[in-house]
């Protein structure tokens, strides 16, 4: 076995742990401009990492792909942690919401480039009025007082539909204007541009997360009224469905282009490192800021004790639902990011088997730890991915196999010897909770 | 009058808990609601909290229907449930809990005030202000209830069997406190097993029997009602 590549492999795992507490610290830092300043510095770091310089780079193109997989893996597990982490409701459903993610905006982009507009334009009208439709009858609803939760469900569920539907118009109206802009893939339009592509794929991610917050909205609604084990099982029944919606995709919903369960080609590979940390960035940054409202606080106080909650004049079902719907958002958006560096979406990625890696991620850093998740997310992809892979793969061709026996055993003995995950509780640097001076006079 | 509550009848599935309770609180009253196990007064506490619906009957509030009112908004309205076993936020600090009381409130000095308030009533608190939750004695964990409770600044407390699990000399303290709160304004819906307890500093009483009222009148009435005195006052 090479000695030099196990040696170069840990110090890479201890550097990106080391470049994730830099990170997370220069992000808290007091100072506004060393924060900015320092952000900037931790993605030209890794920038120039990746840059070749004739032969010698750093980090190669397998560790490229291994870092967009943590970045996407990072935002996935945080939707995660503050679903069962915070707010105390185990879902298993993560994953499925991951995939929606992952095909809404693969679909969005691969129409696009193949001049056909409907992707886009429907998707960004459908969110945008099923968001108006929602907020209307939720509107309408809370005049009225103890309406079963299956109603409202039945409301919210025809008026997403029929905004939908009109959604749908809108984007087959539309399309004939745009064809000549967009052109053809063998003779793009100005509408396939380079620029015009990165906005496309910016607005794809984000809209994608957008769809993953609205269904899990529809979903979460009746579901999140049962109890919390009951919930694990009906989550994991949707993250089945969705994958066995995803292997039909081309049978029983009308979308050829995904191909159902050959996979889906042909994605263009917009994601940069960029586009990753910018991603992972904001996500860290929105659940920080979540965590530490006072909304942050109602999650929390429901996985605690929710009569005591509920004493306080806490929308129990409200909060559940909202920490439901924010946790999808993210992995939508991940979703988003893993799609266009991949390339290539396969129901297999998206099984309910590996949709456990994110809760073994949430487990392993630290249930409502996020700097736990963070450094896991990183850690779990160098080590099984990077490590393991390869070191394994030297020692023969069915070696590989093993690492779904070695990490396993690694999970085990971490349980037995520290239950509380690696970092139990604790928060590095930026996702520190600010101590606000006690102001009770004497 | 504060609160009327109109022939409720609750269910838990099959069993019929409650059928058809009537009674009320008057502005500045004591009312005590005393029972053997299972009669059904935790359930009536989480009836008017808004926890659990009736099946029929009403519950009003300052002359408004608040029967089928979502729980968070009786909470605004100004009645605070005290929930049975003290239910604290164990990870959170003293502090932070009785912050938690205040969630339905946003003026940050007006919750300062009120907190203050608090800690008069409960000097122990101010001592364990950075304790955690859940390191606190049982006694002091009452305490913490009921003035994360108060953090509301209602109208109506709710007090479910404060004295639970509690040494005699500290259920004297925690009563004596209750007596306090009240006369500075708050209204009292206490459920209690420690009947003689709660007799001893309510205004008014009704017994409770399998989800009936069986009694009703003024506690000093009833604490000398031979009856109560040999089924719950074991004299």
């Amino acid at each position: 076995m090479d000695t030099f590549f196990l040696v170069a492999s840990l110090v890479k795992i201890i550097a990106i742990l080391a470049y994730i507490y830099g990170l997370l610290w220069v992000m808290g830092h007091a100072n506004r401009w060393v924060k900015i300043g320092g952000i900037v510095l931790a993605f030209a770091v890794v920038q120039l990492a990746l840059t070749p310089f004739g032969d010698f780079q750093i980090l190669t193109a397998f560790d490229q792909g291994l870092l967009y997989q943590a970045c996407a893996m990072t935002m996935v597990a945080l939707g995660l942690n503050l679903i069962y982490g915070f707010n105390g409701q185990f879902s298993l459903g993560q994953w499925g919401f991951y995939g929606i993610g992952a095909y809404c905006a693969a679909d969005i982009t691969y129409r696009w480039i193949n001049g056909d507009s409907r992707g886009l334009i429907v998707v960004a009208f459908g969110v945008v009025l099923v968001a108006l439709a929602i907020w209307g009858i939720g509107k309408f609803l809370s005049r009225y007082r103890g309406i079963p939760v299956m109603s409202s469900f039945t409301l919210y569920l025809l008026g997403t539909v029929a905004a939908a539907a009109v959604a749908v118009f809108i984007g087959n109206a539309l399309q004939p204007l745009l064809q000549p802009a967009l052109g053809t893939p063998e003779n793009p339009g100005w509408l396939n541009s380079e620029i015009a592509l990165q906005v496309v794929f910016f607005l794809a991610v984000i809209l994608a997360g957008a769809f993953a917050a609205i269904v899990s909205f529809l979903f979460g609604l009746p579901v999140l009224t049962l109890g919390s084990d009951y919930f694990g099982i009906a989550t994991l029944g949707f993250t089945i469905v969705i994958n066995t919606l995803m292997i039909n995709s081309d049978t029983i919903l009308p979308f050829p282009e995904m191909k159902g369960g050959r996979g889906m080609i042909g994605i263009p590979k917009l994601t940069t490192w960029f586009w990753a940390f910018a991603f992972m960035v904001l996500v860290i940054i929105v659940m920080r800021n979540f965590i530490h409202s006072s909304t942050g606080r109602t999650v929390m106080s429901v996985r605690e004790d929710e009569t005591a909650a509920r004493a306080m004049g806490i929308d129990i079902a409200g909060t559940k639902l909202l920490s439901f719907v924010v946790g999808s958002l993210f992995a939508g958006l991940a979703g988003g990011v893993y799609a266009h560096y991949i390339g290539f979406l396969s129901p297999g990625t998206f099984d309910f088997l590996v949709g456990f890696n994110p809760l073994i991620i949430v487990v392993f850093g630290g249930l409502g730890s996020m700097s736990g998740t963070v450094a896991a997310s990183f850690g779990w992809i160098f080590f099984l991915e990077g490590l393991l892979r390869v070191i394994l793969s030297q020692m023969g061709t069915e070696a590989p196999t093993w690492r779904f026996v070695l990490y396993p055993i690694a999970l085990l003995l971490l349980m037995l010897l520290r239950p509380q995950g690696l970092l139990g509780n604790t928060e590095w640097g930026f996702l520190k909770a600010k101590v606000i001076p006690l102001k009770v006079e004497k | 009058m504060l609160l009327e509550v109109n022939n409720i009848n609750v269910y838990y599935g099959a069993i019929h808990a409650l059928q058809g309770i009537s009674f009320n609180v008057n502005e500045g009253e004591i009312v005590t609601l005393i029972g053997a196990n299972g009669a059904g007064k935790s359930t009536t506490l989480r009836t008017v909290s808004g926890m659990i619906r009736p099946r029929s009957g009403s519950v009003v509030y300052k002359g408004e229907d608040i029967t089928m009112t979502a729980c968070e908004k009786i909470v605004v309205k100004g009645i605070s449930h005290v929930p049975e076993g003290r239910k604290i936020f164990a990870p959170l600090t003293v502090r932070e809990n009785l912050e938690m009381g205040a969630y339905t409130r946003s003026d940050r000095s007006e919750i300062a005030a009120s907190m203050e308030r608090v800690f008069a009533s409960f000097p122990r608190l101010k001592e364990r202000i950075n304790q955690l939750g859940g390191t606190l004695s049982g006694g002091e964990q009452q305490m913490l209830a009921t003035g994360r409770g108060l953090m509301s600044r209602p109208a109506l407390l709710l007090l479910d069997e404060p004295s639970m699990g509690l040494s005699p000399l500290l259920v004297q303290e925690i009563f004596r406190i209750i007596k306090e709160i009240n006369s500075q304004g708050t209204s009292i819906l206490l459920v209690e097993q420690n009947a003689s307890m709660a007799l001893s500093i309510a205004s008014r009483a009704y017994v409770l029997e399998t989800g009936r009222i069986v009694m009703e009148g003024k506690a000093s009435d009833i604490a000398n009602d031979p009856k109560v005195k040999s089924a719950y006052l074991g004299i």
